[in-house]
């Protein structure tokens, strides 16, 4: 590999969450990805050439990130008279890595419950048959959007290693075998099951009420914090679960329950045994957790 | 199970049987100890106190009903006919072993200071609650049951059950318990059943 790789990065139906996300990196580590990638395209940085002269030049791509679902369908979406599958089999050809930044990306995500078009996909999908120049399995970083620190974790250990360890949906096992509930700020509230009141608040769990899907998704948000120093848990909001494959879902921001009781428990525990545990705990009043963390008015 | 823990479970049977009938404060170590055919001051070195027995008993007893329960929920039936047939289940229990819903009834919810350290809310009838939790969460996500309050359900369900036993107890049924267990299980399910 090139001493400094290039990089595309094309993006195809997208809100362009990832962009967003990847510009808002801690500056450090963004400066360090500037100065280690040739960025060769970028929708939102300065270029020195354009898409459609990155689509029908022959120039080697190390490393091609895709940002949002792929269609075939002009009439929804095209960039320079071209589909974005159309754009997307031509880069792919002549890329060594590929990585799909997003939910969108590697799956569909939001898109694809756009009844009107049934030809929208992910980026593996729509590759049909044409595999990375590396023979590296497409690198999925699912993730609505994706943590800046994901994109380039990835990035920095393929430059330096060639290959980066998955698991069985192609994600990066160092991002994706944590749940969002490890290092959540909120468990001793999950423990003896006191939920929170309403959203924003500092005490209470989320899990109960308000829908958080903290202890049934694989990812690292509280594990890796946003923007270096928070997560979505961490100030009162839930996680939605946006980087497993059925997001998203609907009522994202309620708990469903049977008869008050939770229809889904935290991954990999029987349910029987989270009822048993969770009827011990709400036992017990404790009375610290039942009170504002700090009350201003005492 | 060992030696000694087939004699804590000997002793814990044949308590239920003595704080059924007689009460909790009218029963005494020494009584147990008498029909265990054992010296009182061996019953201590099973248990240090009346109450921790008591304690055991009350976890026992609802064990007993527990496992009925989960055999119950582990059966590849609808959740209206696990209802039909924990109600028979459970009346049949009234019949053969009385002492596990007497002592229930007329120890456990008669004495609550003797369970106030240590068997708070759900600690030692927590197996059985789970059992019903199951059932019931089991038939709301089918709809088979409507969607209602925890609570409301539950004290519905074991309320119709306790009470029956109650006045099964009292002697004051005019048919065979058998005979209800329909009647009950039905009216059970007609309060839990789903409607459009």
């Amino acid at each position: 590999m090139r001493s400094k790789p290039t990089l595309v990065w094309l993006q195809a139906l997208t809100c362009n969450g990832n962009t967003q996300s990847l510009l808002s990196s801690n500056h450090t580590r963004f400066e360090q990805f500037l100065l280690a990638f040739d960025i060769i395209y970028h929708p939102s940085l300065t270029n020195t050439i354009t898409l459609k002269e990155v689509v029908s030049s022959n120039s080697e791509i190390d490393f091609l990130l895709v940002e949002g679902a792929i269609t075939s369908q002009t009439h929804f979406f095209s960039l320079s008279d071209m589909s974005v599958k159309t754009i997307l089999q031509t880069l792919a050809q002549r890329a060594s890595y590929i990585i799909s930044v997003g939910s969108c990306a590697v799956f569909g995500g939001i898109h694809a419950k756009f009844e009107q078009n049934n030809d929208i996909q992910g980026v593996e999908k729509s590759l049909e048959h044409i595999t990375p120049k590396s023979n590296h399995k497409i690198i999925h970083l699912t993730g609505c959007p994706v943590h800046p620190e994901w994109i380039l974790q990835t990035l920095f250990t393929l430059k330096a290693k060639g290959v980066i360890q998955l698991d069985l949906h192609n994600r990066p096992v160092e991002l994706y075998s944590h749940l969002a509930h490890h290092g959540c700020t909120r468990n001793e509230y999950f423990e003896w099951k006191v939920e929170a009141h309403d959203f924003g608040l500092k005490e209470g769990c989320l899990f109960y009420d308000q829908g958080c899907r903290g202890p049934m998704t694989h990812s690292s948000c509280n594990k890796i914090l946003w923007n270096d120093v928070s997560s979505k848990t961490r100030v009162g909001m839930p996680c939605i679960g946006c980087t497993e494959f059925d997001f998203p879902r609907d009522n994202l921001f309620e708990t469903k329950k049977n008869i008050g009781i939770p229809a889904e428990v935290p991954l990999g525990i029987s349910k029987r045994a989270y009822l048993s545990i969770t009827g011990v705990a709400k036992t017990f009043k404790i009375e610290r957790l039942n009170k504002k963390i700090i009350d201003e008015n005492s | 199970m060992s030696v000694k823990e087939r004699k804590k479970t000997s002793i814990i049977e044949n308590s239920l049987k003595l704080f059924s009938q007689k009460g909790f404060y009218n029963t005494t170590i020494p009584d147990i100890a008498k029909a265990m055919k054992m010296s009182v001051g061996n019953m201590y070195n099973y248990f240090a106190s009346k109450e921790e027995l008591a304690k055991c008993a009350i976890k026992y007893s609802t064990n007993v009903l527990a496992l009925e329960l989960r055999e119950v929920n582990n059966l590849e039936i609808s959740s209206k006919e696990k209802i039909f047939e924990f109600t028979r289940r459970y009346f049949t229990k009234v019949k053969e072993n009385p002492e596990i819903i007497e002592y229930f009834l007329r120890v456990y919810l008669s004495n609550r200071e003797v369970f106030s350290q240590g068997c708070e809310g759900f600690l030692c009838v927590g197996e059985f609650v789970t059992e019903v939790m199951i059932l019931l969460e089991e038939g709301a996500s089918k709809k088979e049951f409507r969607d209602q309050d925890f609570f409301a359900a539950f004290g519905m369900f074991m309320g119709s059950l306790g009470g029956f036993a109650f006045l099964s107890g009292e002697k004051v049924l005019e048919k065979d318990l058998m005979q209800y267990s329909d009647l009950i299980a039905e009216n059970i399910y007609r309060a839990l059943k789903y409607e459009e």
